[in-house]
């Protein structure tokens, strides 16, 4: 049974059509389906649909082919685990952010979570808030998984972290996907999606888009690519020549 | 004319410090001098008003039912005047209502009831207005400060809700802090009260000759009721506003940010 599939789903937000009737599938069999599309598409909130952060102003969202509207909202949410764009950390140390997630957690299991998002087990008395970037992104990861959720949505998980740090996140996602965890990821980072997706969905003013637009998309984002390298290149030579002139 | 009367020709003399502001928005241009010559019209206006209605009901021989009228009026109109000041809360007409019902109703009944102060015209006006005047200028703090705390603690609201709490237990932090922050400007109030300030009525009945260890208990009793007053009114509003931003299904919904 597929994760999610979405029937002819539209988001009106105060006036604004954030999605026009999308009709798509999370593909099954696990892996990674990266949700792609420029800002302001509608990927998080497609995302956003799946564990009723949002509701749909019309059609239906399934989970497992069954409607997330008949759904507890509750028990859903700690079926379809979600990490959001920055990290979350809650006020204490790691163990009360775990708590928080699973108030009967021990600390075997609290260890055993922080090795899978390769955290070492003396984090567990550290302050989250006290954690770089990274590290705090897994710790929030640990404490979704915590949760034991069949799905997990990423956010753009990686926005606010350095490319070291982006990398892990990346690795780990890879790994959990390869453990049979089926995972939504919303990114706007066409590299990164070449990177780790296993199946792509393209989003563009709301709607999914056709092979034309993907062409489209793609195109322009990478001629924003090289745009970028160049700017970068341009840069480095202007350092280059200072240095050349100062010396 | 008694010690402490002003008079007319004081009230007069006042008003060189206004003429000084008006001369300092010219000097500066402030462009504030028609503002200020209309708050001192406004001011003096009401308070004349005020002044010749309260002759009349807390008159020895008027009915005490005046009284007790004059006090729903003035809860009416504060919470008309909250929801003026906070119009981006939620429901805010009718929760300043309800706050400020229940502060007035408790605070006056503990007052009447154990007898701190008579019940009298002359009590239950003034004391009743000073519970609804500070009980109100809380609830406008609390309901903003509840506004921009999930404003600002959004993602980490989501984050808890996300894991399956319910709106209830994931806007407990938030609602906790902006509840202190409601209660701690009062607090901080009642703690510097006297070394800082002489509050309004111990300062009236100082000069109106009352002897001042006298003045100080009626004072004393009062800060002790505003600060309970308060309580109950950021209790009111932060629950109140709180069960509005969210959705039955657990959801937060947007939150118009706070413009201060």
């Amino acid at each position: 049974m597929h994760p999610f599939t979405f029937e002819g789903v539209t988001v009106n937000l105060g006036g604004t059509v954030v999605l026009d009737g999308v009709d798509a599938t999370i593909a099954d069999g696990g892996g990674i389906t990266c949700l792609l599309g420029p800002s302001g598409s509608g990927k998080s909130t497609m995302l956003r649909l799946c564990n009723r952060l949002e509701v749909p102003t019309e059609g239906r969202i399934r989970f497992r082919g069954e409607d997330v509207a008949a759904h507890d909202p509750l028990r859903l949410r700690r079926r379809v685990g979600m990490v959001f764009q920055r990290p979350t950390p809650f006020p204490g140390t790691v163990r009360d952010n775990l708590r928080v997630a699973d108030p009967e957690c021990d600390v075997e299991a609290a260890a055993t979570v922080l090795e899978r998002v390769h955290l070492d087990p003396s984090f567990l008395d550290r302050d989250a808030d006290s954690l770089s970037g990274g590290e705090s992104q897994r710790a929030c990861l640990a404490r979704t998984l915590i949760t034991e959720p069949e799905v997990l949505l990423m956010d753009e998980p990686t926005s606010a972290l350095d490319p070291a740090a982006t990398r892990i996140l990346e690795e780990l996602g890879i790994e959990l996907a390869g453990d049979g965890m089926p995972i939504v990821w919303v990114t706007h980072d066409l590299a990164q999606a070449s990177r780790i997706a296993d199946d792509r969905l393209v989003l563009v003013d709301g709607r999914l888009a056709d092979e034309h637009e993907i062409g489209h998309y793609l195109a322009g984002e990478a001629a924003d690519h090289v745009h970028d390298d160049l700017d970068d290149r341009a840069l480095d030579d202007c350092a280059d020549e200072e240095e050349g002139g100062r010396a | 004319m008694p010690e402490g009367d002003v008079g007319w020709w004081g009230l007069a003399a006042s008003l060189v410090l206004i003429a000084v502001t008006i001369g300092i928005s010219l000097w500066r241009r402030l462009g504030l001098e028609r503002d200020v010559v209309w708050a001192v019209l406004r001011a003096s206006a009401q308070l004349i008003g005020v002044g010749y209605v309260l002759a009349v009901v807390i008159d020895p021989d008027a009915p005490i039912a005046l009284s007790w009228a004059w006090l729903v009026f003035m809860v009416l109109f504060a919470a008309y005047t909250v929801s003026r000041r906070a119009p981006e809360v939620p429901g805010v007409l009718v929760l300043a209502m309800q706050a400020l019902t229940a502060s007035t109703a408790v605070t006056v009944a503990v007052i009447f009831g154990l007898g701190i102060f008579p019940v009298e015209p002359r009590a239950i006006v003034p004391i009743g207005g000073m519970m609804v005047g500070n009980a109100m200028s809380s609830t406008v703090v609390a309901g903003r400060r509840i506004l921009a705390e999930f404003s600002e603690k959004r993602s980490e609201v989501e984050a808890r809700l996300a894991l399956g709490q319910s709106w209830q237990e994931a806007s407990r932090p938030s609602l906790r802090s902006a509840m202190r922050t409601g209660m701690t400007a009062q607090i901080e109030t009642t703690k510097a009260v006297g070394l800082v300030f002489l509050p309004g009525a111990m300062t009236g009945l100082i000069l109106a000759g009352v002897d001042p260890v006298e003045a100080v208990r009626v004072q004393a009793a009062i800060m002790f009721l505003i600060l309970g007053a308060v309580t109950i009114n950021v209790v009111v509003i932060g629950t109140g506003v709180t069960s509005r931003l969210f959705t039955e299904d657990h959801r937060l919904v947007r939150v118009r940010r706070t413009e201060d």
